[in-house]
């Protein structure tokens, strides 16, 4: 069953057409890529997912409920969570209060409880503290929960950002490029990351990646894009033998033969 | 100094400071404060305050080129030293001798005779020129060798020099407190001359914070190290105790230094509940907000109106009745000036609420609500607040008020500072956008900060109110919602012991330091900016906030190295 269905989804930008007429359906527990040259609307589909754009034309199906028009937090309430291409973390903040922050639409204390300090905003406010200390273990962050984030190492703060997007129990994972620019030890165990996400936690993910080994490795279902339209979709072999996928990304035969020659 | 101390000689470059020190120490000459300062003796008989203003401009040069001008060959930058030392001392020179040309006064007003002479040494324009030159070069040699001095021993000393310059800033308030008993006048005429410090009262002075200093450089790790080693009882109870030695000095402080004192620190409390407040917005949150003394306004007027026994008042209530009201109406304010800018970030934001503070001021001077609010005649006769049928009317007894308050405060800062709606509005000031995917809902996050901002900022309007006992528009003005920017940036953004040490100074000082009002503005500026090249984290600030300003972190290792190291061996492009 499909836990996201996305039909006729359009997005320009001015004169522009970032998203033309996309659809695309998501099965629950699955790893789904999305990949694609630069600047062929990888991103753009996130950000129209999330609610950060808002979409011409289409609609966008999450577990049967229509969420165009719902704002950022409404949608990541519902159980969408994100990272970003560039990493956006809190980076005055502390690994374990990003991912607390990550809790947020899942604490119900109320700013009277905290100045009055009630026994349930104290004892709330435990659990939180314990369970973000769980994700951050889960993620391979143990004891770095008092690290301010700017100052995590590079491969850490991409782990921070899933595990502040875990915080919020999501449903479905949006991860833009998460490997980008690690080296292969490093995208190793970001892939069994998350494939542990899926695994161990049943979330949904939706991948965008350039990192083709990486993709190949370990996705279902691969949707190709380019100039914001959908040009393939499959499983990783098929999309590796899809003619269009190849001149998509290398131009047509004949211009790879004059390249080559 | 990289590539600029490449570009630029040593040589042009020590000549340059010294030239711009030396047109300081002119501006400082020209714009009176020399020659006002000089009726203030820091030691009397010895040195006054105009005096080391001019001491200071000389080794401020010898400062700068000390720390500029590279360290490789040491003699050479004492020479240099020297040179700018001179050259500013040269430039200072230019004054008198002008003046003894042309008439200078009729252009600048503060160029009298008494300021020439003060340049001069008293010794006559050749001689006393050069004078100054030797001066000047003196000056700028020794402050570079002063800074090679080790800092166990300059430390110390600094300590004692900055002393004795507070308690001659601050002579007339210490004689206050220690007029008295023949025991403690006995000491009052050790320290004071009635123009100054007494020469052995500022050795003493020297002698004993150096000493402090020093011992407690010396022995501050184990007297910590003691402390922890305590157990948790003894922790706690040595805490409490460190809490009610500072209770009982805040309580006894007013009294002690009477009246006058306590009336500036009712100003510093004043202004530290609005500085908790706008703390809350622009600290927390993010959000800048510029006409922060609308709800200043509204708290006092508010409070007024519910108070007043004069015709305008409506309610004739007790203060302590009026302050819910209060809260609630300039919390109201605060969520209804939200809703209009909630879609305005940064700096356009600071733009936009800058209007709503003087729309507020305006509205409040206009003929049309004038029989309500009594126009630019204010309202009048606004009662004290009372305590079991006991009128606190005194400026000690309105300190309490403003303490009590100011603690109230500062405790549901701190506890909303820490608690989820904290991190929210933290979240918001780092990236708007990631904590709006992340489930945070802006609108109410922010119209909660602006609302709680404005009601602290309500609760100081209804203490001014009361205490002042009448309201006017004109004091609501610009200047306070700068005054309160100000405080918070030089205390330390975001940091609540920060609001209350950023008061202290901005508030606090300036107030003490009226008959050097002149200059109020001048030195404030300077301060301010001063503050940003050297501190900019501010005087108190959030752990946080300190570790991100100084890129201090130590035992972190970026892994660029690593990363490096992994992509030689990365796969080519890769086929599909």
């Amino acid at each position: 069953m499909a836990i996201l269905t996305v039909q006729n989804l359009t997005k320009r930008f001015g004169g522009l057409v970032a998203l033309n007429r996309l659809s695309l359906e998501v099965e629950e527990r699955a790893i789904h890529s999305i990949i694609g040259p630069n600047g062929s609307g990888k991103t753009t589909f996130f950000n129209c997912v999330t609610g950060f754009y808002k979409p011409e034309e289409g609609e966008i199906i999450f577990q049967g409920v229509p969420i165009n028009g719902l704002t950022p937090d409404q949608i990541n309430r519902l159980g969408i969570a994100r990272t970003y291409q560039n990493i956006r973390l809190f980076a005055n903040m502390t690994a374990l209060e990003n991912v607390l922050v990550g809790m947020h639409p899942r604490l119900k204390s109320t700013w009277v409880g905290a100045v009055l300090n009630t026994p349930y905003t104290q004892e709330e406010e435990k659990q939180a503290v314990k369970r973000a200390q769980e994700i951050l273990h889960f993620v391979g962050l143990k004891g770095k929960g008092d690290f301010l984030a700017r100052n995590l190492p590079y491969g850490d703060q991409r782990r921070l950002e899933v595990a502040r997007a875990l915080a919020s129990s999501p449903k479905l994972l949006l991860l833009d490029e998460p490997m980008a620019g690690m080296n292969p030890r490093e995208t190793m165990e970001m892939m069994s990351l998350i494939r542990r996400l899926r695994d161990e936690l049943g979330i949904t993910i939706i991948l965008i990646e350039h990192q083709m080994r990486a993709v190949m490795g370990i996705s279902e279902r691969v949707t190709v894009l380019d100039y914001g339209e959908k040009i393939a979709e499959g499983t990783p072999q098929e999309i590796q033998n899809n003619p269009r996928v190849i001149e998509a990304y290398l131009g047509t035969s004949k211009a790879v033969a004059d390249v080559t020659r | 100094m990289g590539a600029s101390g490449a570009q630029r000689t040593p040589l042009r470059q020590a000549v340059q400071i010294g030239l711009i020190f030396g047109v300081v120490g002119v501006y400082l000459s020209l714009v009176g404060m020399v020659e006002t300062f000089h009726g203030r003796a820091v030691i009397a008989g010895v040195i006054s305050l105009g005096q080391a203003l001019l001491l200071l401009t000389g080794l401020g040069a010898g400062f700068v080129v000390a720390r500029r001008i590279p360290k490789d060959r040491p003699w050479h930058s004492v020479a240099y030293g020297a040179l700018a030392g001179s050259l500013a001392g040269l430039v200072l020179f230019t004054l008198p001798l002008l003046g003894n040309f042309v008439h200078l006064r009729s252009m600048f007003v503060n160029a009298s005779p008494t300021l020439f002479e003060l340049l001069t040494f008293g010794r006559g324009l050749v001689r006393g020129g050069l004078l100054l030159l030797v001066v000047g070069a003196f000056l700028g040699m020794s402050s570079v060798l002063i800074l090679r001095i080790p800092r166990r021993i300059l430390r110390p000393v600094g300590v004692g020099v900055t002393t004795i310059f507070l308690v001659s800033l601050f002579q007339e308030q210490l004689e206050i407190m220690l007029a008295g008993p023949e025991a403690i006048e006995e000491i009052r005429r050790f320290l004071f001359d009635v123009r100054g410090l007494t020469i052995p009262g500022a050795s003493f002075l020297l002698v004993v914070t150096a000493v402090g200093n020093a011992l407690w450089t010396k022995y501050r790790e184990s007297i910590r190290q003691r402390a922890n080693q305590l157990p948790a009882a003894g922790q706690k109870s040595l805490r409490a105790l460190l809490l009610v030695a500072g209770i009982l000095l805040v309580l006894i402080l007013p009294i002690v230094t009477g009246s006058f004192f306590a009336q500036v620190l009712v100003f510093v409390g004043l202004y530290t509940l609005m500085g908790f407040g706008l703390n809350v917005d622009l600290g927390f949150a993010g959000l800048f907000d510029l006409g922060f003394v609308a709800f200043f306004a509204i708290g006092a007027y508010t409070a007024a109106l519910l108070t007043s026994q004069g015709p305008l008042g409506i309610a004739h209530i007790s203060f302590w009745g009026a302050i819910p009201i209060v809260v609630l109406m300039s919390l109201l304010a605060g969520v209804m000036l939200g809703v209009p800018v909630l879609g305005i970030r940064g700096d356009y934001l600071a733009i936009a609420t800058l209007g709503f503070g003087e729309i507020i001021r305006l509205l409040v001077l206009s003929d049309f609500l004038r029989p309500w609010l009594g126009g630019s005649q204010g309202i009048l006769e606004i009662p004290k607040p009372m305590i079991f049928g006991f009128e606190l009317a005194t400026p000690q007894q309105i300190f309490y008020v403003t303490v009590i308050f100011c603690v109230v405060v500062a405790y549901i800062a701190w506890r909303l500072r820490d608690s989820r709606i904290g991190r929210a509005w933290i979240a918001i000031r780092e990236d708007e956008d990631v904590a709006a995917a992340m489930g945070i809902n802006l609108i109410n996050a922010k119209l909660l900060a602006f609302g709680i901002g404005a009601s602290f900022a309500g609760v100081a309007g209804a203490i001014f109110a009361s205490m002042v006992g009448s309201v006017f528009p004109h004091s609501f003005n610009l200047f306070i919602s700068i005054n309160v920017l100000a405080l918070l940036i030089v205390g330390g953004l975001g940091s609540l012991p920060g609001v209350v040490v950023g008061s202290l100074a901005l508030i606090g000082l300036p107030e003490l330091l009226r008959e050097f009002s002149e200059f109020r503005l001048l030195v404030y500026g300077a301060a301010l900016v001063a503050m940003m090249l050297l501190r900019p984290e501010g005087l108190w600030p959030e752990p946080v906030r300190r570790r991100e300003l100084r890129e201090f972190e130590p035992g972190v290792q970026p892994v660029a190295e690593e990363a490096l190291a992994g992509t030689k061996g990365q796969v080519e492009v890769e086929r599909l």
